[in-house]
């Protein structure tokens, strides 16, 4: 498949790896939080950091985002503070919803993130809506949807991809195949192994791509995101990945097929970014030590930020329901 | 005034609220087909068909609201409804609370409700109490062309997500339109009959059977208040509270089933706020917990009755002088 990508000026492939690893330091300070409970229940995004970035360092600033419960890659990846992302999991007020989101639901209005769905698929259900706004209101931008291989299997996908193509309307679609449902292979569900293909009765383009690569995943990107700006027309996006930890904390694969963990675990995006770093001499081990220092130190100050945050007021409770 | 039916002045409104708005638009299955004035008056782009899949249909309205349209979708029949929940329930009205007020969604979901048309349980269903129990939405249930105008202008103005139930039965019934703006605010009921004996609260097309016994009271000599909710959340406690203070005695009707229904919450407002007044028990006239029929003699029955109301508001009277002190 060859895609039509002009060069854009855009992250260096060290700026790519320094992004997921910021995303991996993220999800495994959530991973030790939780292991030191009690702290909320999460679901991590870590295997899938290379979808994260590989698409959202293909956007612009006026693009928006609506994505699922393995939301923290694609936020981080937008920019995010991970000190507020850590402060709405921890439930504080200074988190980007006031502690009135939690892990599951974050949303940044000023980064034109506008949904963490934890319903399967209500991120689905809205994103021809947020599209019929651009459509209307003028604007370049283009809006961005992440689900996993499980939304896919709802009706809610099939009548988002209808509505949007039937209403010729700008969403690129990101679905994140991580072989897994909860705690249900995908083989077990779908027909077939990919959503791709289901994007064509609908008349939308599609494309699967290696979604532990982050720069194919990147390249893909860009070449769909071009499609729709100008067309003003969906597509469907498939990274084809894996969910390396289990459906949600604690951590739990005994279900996995160890064979399979084994081979994907041997694709993990990160190592095979900084394998390339390194044989293409671009940087060094001593370069990674200073690279994943960085990640961890800027997830530490995060973790200081938030859990010295404040509670929210119990007064407040019921406030903010209606405007 | 201007005489116009139900349906025809929730287009007025629509048409009004249009030509104020260009971010107001119209979506649902078959309303540019059904709604030619509102086409072509505004165009494709904004009073659209849509495919018969509710649930888009309304998740498309709340990504819509959330940024910066005022969607209005027609749902069809309310039974239907089940099929958008999870978008009108967790999405349109959960997420301005849990974005911590980053998003909010203001758009009205339009939907026929109640007998009248013979149409069986899967397409008569007044369930009108599902959505008042969710937090982050409103619900509108008018019993006039005029409050069906002046409440729709309201709700699209609203900045939250309302529900708006147009009973089957009032569809086309004529009735009077200011030809002015004519709002009226969400939240506001109206008192359609004064009277010092009993407090009929009722809203939708049981505010006309309510009207009819008060009429049949007035004979026997009791003078019946009868109370238009309107709006069923936020609902008008003070105007429920100052006319019960007034009569000490209340019947609730509405063709709803009983249990957890609308009814059950007034009865409880007042029984924990204005106790003191209440001269008689409370009663509540209802639909049963039963589909909707589609025979048209069952499907009056199901609705409460003015006989019925007769029955309940002179007995509560009656018993009330019975027990009075023979000083
Ligand atoms: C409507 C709904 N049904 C079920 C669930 C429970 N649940 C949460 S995540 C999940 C799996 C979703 O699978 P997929 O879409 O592939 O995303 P992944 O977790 O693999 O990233 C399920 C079943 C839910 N949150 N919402």
């Amino acid at each position: 498949m060859s895609l039509s990508t002009t060069p854009q000026p855009g992250p260096t492939r060290p700026e790519l790896l320094a992004a997921m690893l910021r995303i991996r330091a993220y999800e495994e300070r959530i991973v030790a939080f939780h292991a030191a409970g009690p702290f909320p229940n999460v679901c991590t995004s870590v295997g899938q950091e290379a979808a994260a970035v590989g698409v959202v360092s293909a956007l612009r600033t006026e693009d928006q985002i609506l994505t699922n419960h393995r939301s923290a890659g694609h936020l981080l990846a937008r920019g995010a503070d991970p000190g507020r992302m850590l402060a709405e999991v921890m439930g504080r007020s200074t988190g980007y919803c006031q502690g009135r989101s939690g892990t599951l639901h974050i949303s940044v209005k000023e980064l034109g993130v506008v949904l963490t769905s934890t319903i399967v698929g209500g991120e689905l259900s809205l994103a021809p809506g947020v599209a019929l706004s651009r459509a209307m209101l003028g604007g370049e931008g283009i809006v961005v949807c992440f689900f996993g291989d499980g939304a896919a299997c709802e009706g809610i996908f099939h009548e988002s991809l209808n509505l949007a193509s039937v209403w010729n309307l700008p969403v690129l679609y990101v679905c994140e195949n991580n072989q897994w449902q909860a705690f249900v292979h995908r083989k077990e569900t779908m027909v077939g192994d990919h959503v791709a293909p289901w994007a064509a009765p609908y008349g939308i383009d599609s494309l699967t791509v290696d979604g532990n690569d982050v720069e194919s995943v990147r390249k893909a990107a860009l070449h769909a995101a071009a499609q729709v700006r100008e067309t003003r027309r969906p597509f469907l996006l498939e990274a084809w990945t894996y969910r390396q930890r289990g459906h949600m904390e604690p951590h739990d694969q005994s279900y996995v097929d160890p064979a399979e963990l084994e081979a994907w675990m041997a694709k993990d995006p990160i190592s095979r970014l900084e394998a390339r770093l390194l044989a293409d001499g671009e940087l060094t081990t001593a370069d990674l030590e200073v690279l994943h220092a960085e990640a961890r130190r800027a997830i530490d100050e995060a973790a200081e930020f938030a859990s010295t945050s404040p509670y929210p007021d119990p007064s407040d409770l019921a406030a903010g329901v209606y405007a | 005034m201007t005489q116009m039916t139900f349906h025809d002045a929730v287009e007025a409104a629509l048409h009004e609220e249009m030509a104020r708005d260009p971010r107001v638009l119209m979506f649902g299955e078959g309303t540019a087909t059904k709604r030619k004035g509102l086409l072509k008056a505004f165009g494709p782009q904004r009073v659209r068909n849509t495919p018969l899949a509710e649930g888009i249909i309304a998740g498309t309205a709340a990504g819509a609201a959330a940024t910066g349209l005022r969607p209005v979708v027609d749902l069809l029949f309310a039974p239907f409804l089940c099929f958008a929940m999870d978008e009108l329930v967790n999405s349109a009205g959960k997420l301005r609370y849990m974005s911590g007020g980053q998003f909010s969604f203001p758009m009205v979901a339009l939907a026929m409700t109640g007998g009248g048309w013979s149409v069986g349980a899967q397409h008569n269903h007044n369930l009108e109490a599902w959505f008042v129990h969710a937090p982050g939405l409103k619900v509108v249930m008018p019993s006039t062309p005029a409050d069906a105008k002046g409440l729709m202008k309201a709700a699209i103005r609203d900045e939250n997500p309302v529900l708006f139930f147009m009973d089957i039965g009032l569809a086309f019934a004529p009735g009077e339109v200011p030809e002015d703006e004519a709002l009226i605010p969400l939240g506001q009921a109206a008192i359609r009959r004064e009277g010092s004996d009993v407090t009929l609260i009722s809203y939708a097309k049981t505010v006309h059977t309510c009207l009819a016994a008060a009429e049949a009271l007035a004979e026997q000599g009791v003078s019946a208040e009868v109370l238009d909710l309107r709006t069923l959340k936020p609902l008008d406690e003070a105007t429920i509270l100052a006319s019960v203070r007034k009569t000490g005695r209340v019947v609730i009707v509405h063709e709803a089933s009983r249990l957890c229904g609308v009814g059950a919450e007034v009865a409880a407002l007042i029984s924990e706020q204005a106790f003191e007044a209440l001269r008689a028990p409370i009663i509540r006239l209802t639909g049963p917990d039963a589909p909707a029929p589609a025979s048209y003699p069952l499907e009056q029955a199901f609705a409460p009755q003015a006989d019925a109301i007769v029955g309940a508001a002179a007995g509560l009277v009656a018993r009330t002088l019975e027990a009075a002190p023979i000083w």
